[in-house]
């Protein structure tokens, strides 16, 4: 009744061709944004910013580089948090090598390391597929955390192999609340969102998309297949860079090489599974479900620690952690995007069922 | 029916508060699932039975209740400062947290110096967070790997008769794979120079599993001892390749994480005889367990779902932990008086710390950990670890306590201590100002 686009014309091709095309969506959107960017960080406690947002922000957009790369590429990774680790010692190096260095430009500049690293190797895609590339792309996990650990350099010889992260500042304000984290994260993720929303929109979303569902067929009517394979690798790297980045130096401060082990990236190839492979909502939601389903649950379960076993309890929330990405993959085996739009098209004809 | 919720909530709301008035809040960031579960629920176990032998026993401290709340970290350092920002500020504030893992303790460390909440890292962490002039808010209490890596050095000194007969001895430093297991390598290479015995640095790659190739270079090596800084499932593997090369077990001298039931069960026989550093001794014998036991146990309000894990090396742990945060408070409290203090007031407690042999005999520790004493410059306060060896079934202890080498340890703090100072662009505290 509330959602329905009728009366809403589209006059120009720009028009047609935006983003949100309905004004709702478009209202909903700036609510949103609105909430975000406004409320959020007048409002919010530091533990809602610094324990839930920031980290639910950075693993989103850890997982909208995978979701670039094994959703719309179709090219399988097991190597996120390798790419992650990069991205976060790329930007400390730079940082502590070049003084004065801006903050920004260190992070952009980690993800272009970490884009580098990631076409090295998307290298063996061209060649192999599937299944075996994930194997590939699992050596570039243990390779990387390993010469992270081995080679004193990257970390500047600390005895602990833990880096920290130096004072931040952007355009001359401190990033040391956590508002202004919680802002400077927000910002990043926003802006690259957006982008990512954009580049599947275009040919070379497109060119992805089709080498995804049969390259041969792709090949035949004339996408490269070296070039879009690479940039899918080079991108999608470059998003887990930045992640990498923004979690070793806005969320922890600090960052050692196992925090970037196989666990995290099971974790981010978890989050697009469950969110929906192949959209960027989905990355989101997947993080959304990943990340702040067992502090929800943990949450809860304190409010019991009076009555029942605490020993009890915590595993208790593994099991209903576990029961419940079951029950969704079973209910919709295309993730939560896939339920958002469902409830989309039903709001569309309500009240009618059909 | 609203009207009598809302105000039956608010009735609830200003009664917390009145509680929360005359309370102390302690954090209590667990890990109960995960892959060191098992040892995580001992100690904190050991840690909550203590907290509420307090209460039950003496009403709290000075009279101030001591409440406390869990959060799960899983061992994560992104859920650890989840639970950091979660407990804080809670119920008037968190006197100090003990997350038991390195990774989280690093994570923390410059939110907890903004929030002037301190970190207890007992037998963990920064070595060079003993230098209390650079980690205001950092306490590596009792010992640090450092301090413990010389200790086993002057351990198999002992062994060997004196550390003049070291010289020309080779020892093998076996160490997991990692940023945890690579941080000792420069104070055995101090102690090597110094002492002028050969050391050989073997990698076991994480998580440890296989070490077959390993141990075959040791038995080519033919060392006299093997120095293990082992983590999780590396211990027992490293126990079993031993056995099967013939290595004797006598030999082998691991640190205070390879130095729990756990690790040494899982090696089987293999284990028989096997030697781990520690910081607190494991047992019933000492009396504050045995009034726990009875005590709270008694009363039904024990935290561990199976007695028998009482007085294991990890209980036992958490209970010292649990023991050296009351103890702060109670230091607090004499400078600032009997009520909810705040993490600032709980650091000058954790700084002035005292437990002397004549406070362990009140408190029923004596020989249970070494005596602590802290100051401005030195947050450990001790900086002793004791050796004991696995029979089979039990640890007993074949050494007495032992210091550390300050004379190997201190340049290398200093040195640390510069570089980080340097690197974050701050300036040392000046303790003589301080007093």
């Amino acid at each position: 009744m509330f959602y329905r686009e009728s009366g809403q014309f589209k006059s120009s091709y720009a028009a047609d061709s935006a983003i949100l095309t309905i004004a709702q969506d478009r209202l909903f959107i700036a609510a949103l944004l609105a909430l975000a960017f406004v409320v959020l960080p007048g409002l919010g406690s530091d533990y809602l910013l610094s324990g839930i947002l920031i980290p639910f922000l950075i693993l989103s957009l850890a997982a909208l580089g995978l979701n670039i790369l094994t959703g719309y590429a179709g090219q399988l990774s097991l190597g996120s948090a390798a790419f992650m680790a990069v991205g976060a010692f790329a930007t400390y190096n730079f940082m502590l090598r070049m003084p004065g260095m801006p903050l920004l430009l260190a992070i952009f500049l980690g993800g272009l390391m970490a884009a580098l690293v990631g076409v090295a190797f998307g290298l063996p895609s061209l060649r192999i597929k599937g299944f075996y590339l994930a194997v590939a792309t699992l050596a570039a996990q243990f390779f990387i955390e390993w010469v992270f650990t081995k080679f004193g350099w990257f970390t500047n010889y600390s005895s602990s192999g833990v880096i920290s992260a130096p004072p931040m500042q952007v355009f001359g304000i401190a990033i040391d609340t956590p508002a202004s984290k919680y802002l400077l994260t927000l910002s990043i993720v926003a802006l690259m969102a957006l982008a990512a929303k954009n580049m599947a929109r275009a040919s070379i979303g497109r060119a992805w998309m089709a080498i995804r569902d049969m390259d041969v067929a792709a090949e035949v009517i004339g996408i490269p297949m070296l070039r879009t394979k690479l940039l899918a690798f080079a991108i999608s790297s470059f998003y887990c860079g930045v992640a990498g980045a923004l979690y070793a130096f806005v969320l922890l401060g600090t960052v050692d090489a196992q925090a970037f082990d196989l666990h995290r990236s099971f974790q981010v190839l978890f989050m697009i599974i469950v969110g929906g492979v192949g959209s960027i909502l989905g990355s989101f939601l997947g993080a959304a479900f990943i990340v702040l389903l067992p502090i929800c649950l943990n949450l809860l379960g304190q409010a019991f620690h009076d009555t029942i076993s605490t020993q009890f309890l915590a595993n208790l929330e593994m099991m209903l952690f576990g029961g419940l990405i079951i029950f969704f993959l079973i209910v919709e085996p295309h993730g939560l995007a896939r339920l958002w739009q469902i409830a989309k098209e039903k709001l569309r004809v309500w009240p009618f069922p059909h | 029916m609203k009207k009598t919720a809302v105000a039956v909530s608010l009735a609830l709301l200003t009664v917390a508060g009145v509680a929360q008035a005359a309370d102390q809040f302690i954090p209590i960031p667990s890990y109960r699932v995960g892959a060191y579960a098992s040892g995580g629920a001992k100690f904190y176990g050991g840690m909550i039975d203590y907290l509420n032998y307090v209460n039950m026993k003496e009403g709290g401290v000075g009279g101030v209740k001591l409440t406390y709340e869990e959060c799960e970290t899983e061992y994560k350092n992104d859920r650890g400062v989840e639970c950091y920002e979660r407990l804080k500020a809670k119920n008037g504030g968190a006197s100090a947290f003990n997350f038991m893992s390195t990774g989280i303790t690093y994570a923390t460390m410059d939110r907890a110096e903004k929030d002037k909440i301190p970190l207890m890292t007992m037998g963990f962490g920064r070595a060079d967070a003993q230098d209390g002039r650079a980690f205001k808010y950092v306490f590596p209490l009792i010992t640090s790997y450092w301090s413990q890596a010389t200790a086993k050095v002057q351990f198999l000194g002992q062994r060997v008769g004196g550390m003049q007969n070291l010289k020309g001895k080779k020892i093998v430093n076996l160490y997991h794979g990692s940023a945890y297991g690579k941080e000792t390598i420069p104070v055995l290479d101090a102690m090597a120079k110094k002492y002028g015995f050969e050391l050989q640095h073997i990698e076991v790659p994480a998580p440890g599993t296989e070490q077959q190739s390993q141990w075959l270079e040791i038995r080519r090596a033919r060392p006299d001892f093997v120095l293990l800084r082992s983590w999780g499932v590396m211990t027992p593997a490293a126990l079993k390749s031993a056995q099967k090369v013939g290595f004797p077990r006598e030999n082998i001298v691991a640190n205070w994480w390879g130095g729990s039931e756990e690790d040494a069960i899982a090696a089987g026989d293999a284990a028989k005889g096997y030697i781990a550093g520690s910081f607190a001794l494991d047992g019933r014998q000492f009396p504050v367990i045995q009034n726990i036991e009875k005590t709270v146990y008694g009363a039904g309000k024990g935290n561990l779902s199976d007695k028998g894990f009482i007085g294991t090396v990890n209980y036992n742990r958490g209970v010292v932990s649990g023991i050296l945060m009351v103890e702060a408070i109670r230091a607090a409290q004499k400078k600032y008086g009997a009520k909810t203090l705040n993490g600032d007031q709980i650091r000058w407690g954790m700084e002035n710390l005292n437990i002397d042999a004549k406070r362990q005999q009140e408190l029923g520790v004596t020989d249970m950990f070494p005596q602590v004493k802290t100051s401005c410059q030195n947050h450990e306060g001790s900086g002793y670890t004791r050796f004991m060896q696995w029979d089979g079934k039990d640890w007993k202890p074949v050494s007495g306590w032992i210091k550390a080498d300050t004379g190997v340890t201190l340049p290398l703090i200093k040195a640390s201590v510069d570089k980080y100072s340097q690197e974050k662009s701050m300036k040392l505290r000046d303790c003589a100002a301080e007093k």
